[in-house]
């Protein structure tokens, strides 16, 4: 066991801003960043808040920013960053208490661009729709979003213009029109085919930086371009 | 969504609540995992359906499942519900009640293709259709055979892909859902629910939602245990819920340990990783499984290896003398491992520092999965003696539910099986009753949030010297020592004493948080006190039934005991303590045999 600090930003509803608070700990090196913040409030501060559920990078809950770059906590270990760490909420949006922010924007815009299987054709009635191992292979790196939010909380274009689907949307966008199942094509693209949508993208690459399953939303993103411009041609 | 007229006209006062903080809704969904998505999408065809959940839906802990969900579609070689069927009576230890299996193997095919119909990006074949793996208990010609392929699969986030699926669809289909919404308690009045109070997690207000029908799709309780498999989010609210309202728990003794989860962390490694051919292995390098199930080796069903992996520990066989087996994948090969078990390198790696392609994984048994739950009927109706009388108005899927299709040891890929399938039953009895009664709203109680405003009021207001973190600790510590695996009378009773000392030393505790706002340590207190209520139930069960069944095993009464327990506990939570009641298993194609492997 060893000693580890980590500056903590605490924020309460009424607070003007949130601020940092130090905490140290008693911790093995290969605790995560999640570990960490559970002995802080087990046995410091009962009052420290922030999301978690799963502690194995599959629930998406935990996503917050450590050392300025996004992560989530569960898989991030104490051993691989300098000090004191510093942990604080997904930038860029509002914070509710300590590391909980307001995730609704990222979800709305999510619904806004049906994320869901659109198939006009009739499914067969007695057995599953045949989708080929190469046409099922196009969704690799795509339908393994967990929607943790670590891209758009990342990306300086959502920042400067919270109107921006983000790259969370986006990806989800191309994990259905990849789909060789999915018939919502035009109508997804036209939602996104819009300074709001794909071209607010400014292919700044955070996003696929900070993904925490090495997802490429900026590939998405691409794809999504390449597409809308291979229809007007 | 607008309150509608039939809302506005006849709310009437609740004592304590605000008067918007009354909601009425057709159906209300308790839970967003999978069994309780199918369910909503299911209701939401036809009737306005709210789902209430302490979780955004995808964080539930349905996402986490990785290996298959068991259906005989045939899409790699012959199967059929017949074999699936005495799979899984046989798995079950013959405590399944067979009625409800045939159901739930017959409708398997069925249910499998819709959710592929929905969307669910499954793996597949070279012909384009699912791709199935072998799993632990699946067999060809009613065990005769070997292994069969019949996990449908998404790589191993099998779980992952239908969660996030049944979650577009409900979104598709206009569900309401309030996230981050805590249910607190049941409002059940002349044997009628009328609905849930629960608590608003964001600003700590408790609200009220009437329904007509409410469905628990809560989930699993493996957190009172040190090791385990299951999120934080896993602390059996549903069943201390129903506990509390005097619902009985149905055979809670039968607690499945994953034989494979990470050393330590006793994260999931999928079953899926021994179905594509994966080994277990001692520090002499020994398969010894082939002790222990000669035929099935590592295919075995969990309770069997489970036991094996802990004796292997116990008698000194673990790695370096440390508690754990190794599972060896690397003979699979990077293409197999990359392709189908991607999950399992990535958690090794990240979780162990171990390169699944270089190196065994260190694994040790960890609570994962409860057999038992609030019994119901096979049309998913809550029955409040467990036996034939119904509570109008309720009903329960998936893992807090006991039909019983998983008796006393649950096969993998039964459980994603039986929440989208009951789950999705549970939806179409809600709307058969919807139809057939045309029930009115049922007027609210003016005390109906009473249990839930003071319960919060109890915990914020408590003051004392005791944490719950620390009194959490030491459940779960000796949950693992004493009620774990292998269980003796003394040990037993020694858990039930800690359990009463917890209960008294919870009436003391102190929040440092006292304040409304996203108190996630009011939260951790409210779920801390549900695991006790239910621990204690599981405890008096296991100590209750003498004789070993399934994944409960005595030391001191090792032998299955059909005599005098071939039949279910229903426990009751009393001010005198748990009481038991029982009922016979229902019996019709297979009847009770040995049960070797």
């Amino acid at each position: 066991m060893s000693k580890y600090t980590l500056r903590i930003a605490r924020f309460k509803p009424g607070d003007s801003n949130p601020h940092p608070q130090d905490f140290t700990i008693e911790a093995e090196p290969s605790w995560t960043i999640l570990d960490a913040l559970n002995e802080v409030k087990w046995r410091q501060d009962g009052s420290l808040s922030f999301r978690r559920s799963c502690r194995h990078g599959i629930c998406g809950s935990c996503a917050m920013t450590i050392n300025g770059v996004n992560h989530l906590a569960c898989e991030t270990q104490l051993s691989t960053l300098p000090e004191p760490v510093v942990v604080e909420p997904l930038r860029g949006m509002r914070v509710i208490k300590d590391l909980i922010v307001d995730m609704e924007p990222i979800y709305e815009k999510l619904i806004e661009v049906k994320p869901y299987l659109i198939a006009k054709t009739p499914p067969p009635s007695d057995q599953e729709r045949s989708q080929s191992p190469e046409d099922r292979k196009k969704l690799d790196g795509y339908y393994e979003c967990i929607l943790c939010g670590c891209c758009t909380s990342s990306c300086p274009s959502f920042w400067g213009n919270k109107g921006f689907l983000g790259p969370l949307t986006m990806l989800k966008v191309w994990r259905f029109i990849a789909d060789s199942r999915d018939e919502g094509t035009s109508e997804r693209l036209e939602i996104i085919n819009d300074r709001k949508g794909v071209w607010r993208c400014h292919t700044i690459f955070n996003c696929t930086e900070a993904c925490p399953k090495d997802l490429n939303p900026t590939r998405a993103i691409s794809n999504l371009k390449l597409t809308i411009m291979n229809g007007k041609l | 969504m607008e309150m509608n007229e039939k809302n506005a006209e006849s709310l009437h006062e609740v004592e304590g609540l605000l008067h918007h903080n009354l909601h009425k809704h057709d159906v209300v969904v308790v839970g967003a995992g999978l069994a309780a998505l199918q369910c909503a999408l299911e209701a939401s065809k036809y009737y306005d359906v709210a789902v209430v959940t302490k979780l955004f839906p995808t964080r539930s802990h349905s996402g986490a499942a990785q290996g298959g969900i068991a259906a005989t579609l045939a899409n790699m070689e012959e199967d059929h519900w017949e074999w699936h069927m005495f799979d899984t009576i046989k798995g079950s230890d013959y405590l399944g009640d067979q009625d409800a299996i045939e159901i739930l193997v017959k409708e398997a095919p069925e249910v499998v293709y819709e959710l592929e119909h929905l969307g669910c990006p499954f793996s597949r074949n070279d012909n384009g259709r699912i791709a199935q793996r072998q799993f632990g208990g699946h067999t060809k010609n009613f065990g005769k055979g070997g292994a069969v392929l019949r996990a449908c699969y998404a790589a191993d986030r099998t779980g992952h892909v239908l969660l996030h699926t049944l979650w577009e669809q409900c979104v598709k289909n206009g569900v309401r859902f309030y996230s981050e919404f805590m249910v607190l308690s049941l409002v059940i009045k002349e044997n009628a629910c009328l609905g849930v109070t629960a608590i608003n997690l964001l600003d700590g207000s408790i609200h009220i939602f009437n329904s007509k029908a409410t469905m628990f799709g809560t989930g699993g309780y493996a957190r009172i245990y040190k090791i385990t498999s299951n999120s934080w989010a896993n602390s059996g609210d549903g069943l201390s819920i129903a506990l509390r309202a005097g619902i009985p728990i149905e055979d809670l003794e039968f607690v499945q340990f994953h034989p494979t989860g990470l050393y330590q962390s006793g994260i999931l490694v999928t079953e899926g990783a021994r179905g594509e051919g994966g080994y277990l292995i001692n520090k002499d390098g020994e398969r010894f499984m082939k002790r222990y199930a000669p035929e099935k080796m590592e295919l075995a069903p969990r309770d069997l290896i489970s036991r094996a992996i802990q004796t292997e520990i116990n008698e000194g066989r673990g790695i370096d003398g440390k508690e754990c087996v190794y599972l060896d994948v690397r003979h699979l090969g990077a293409e197999i491992i990359m392709e189908r078990l991607p999950q399992i390198y990535e958690i090794s790696l990240k979780f162990l520092g171990v390169d699944a392609l270089k190196e065994p994984v260190p694994i040790q048994p960890t609570a994962h999965y409860s057999m038992g739950g609030i019994p119901t009927t096979i049309d998913c109706n809550v029955l409040r003696d467990g036996k034939n009388k119904i509570i109008e108005g309720l009903y329960a899927a998936g893992e807090c539910a006991c039909v019983s299709v998983h008796g006393a040891n649950r096969l993998g890929t039964n459980s994603l099986l039986e929440a989208t399938l009951f789950g999705r039953r549970a939806g179409k009895s809600i709307v058969k009753y919807l139809n057939d009664k045309n029930p009115g709203f049922k007027q609210l109680p003016e005390d109906s949030a009473k249990l839930a405003i003071d319960e919060v009021e109890k915990l914020l207001n408590s003051t004392g010297n005791e944490k719950v973190a620390d009194l959490r600790s030491e459940l779960q510590e000796n949950m693992k020592a004493k009620c774990g695996i292998f269980r003796t009378e003394n040990d037993l009773k020694d858990m039930l004493n800690i359990v009463h000392k917890l209960q008294e030393q919870y009436k003391n505790i102190e929040l440092q948080d006292k304040g409304r706002d996203f108190n996630t340590e009011l939260m951790e207190a409210i779920e801390f006190g549900h695991m006790l209520d239910f621990a204690e139930v599981i405890i008096a069960g296991a100590l209750n039934r003498t004789e070993s069944r399934g994944s409960h095993f005595r030391r001191d009464f090792p032998k299955r005991d059909d005599d005098n327990w071939l039949k279910h506990t229903l426990a009751y939570k009393t001010p005198e303590g748990i009481k038991f009641d029982y009922k016979p298993v229902v019996i019709t194609r297979f009847q009770p045999k040995a049960r070797t492997y």
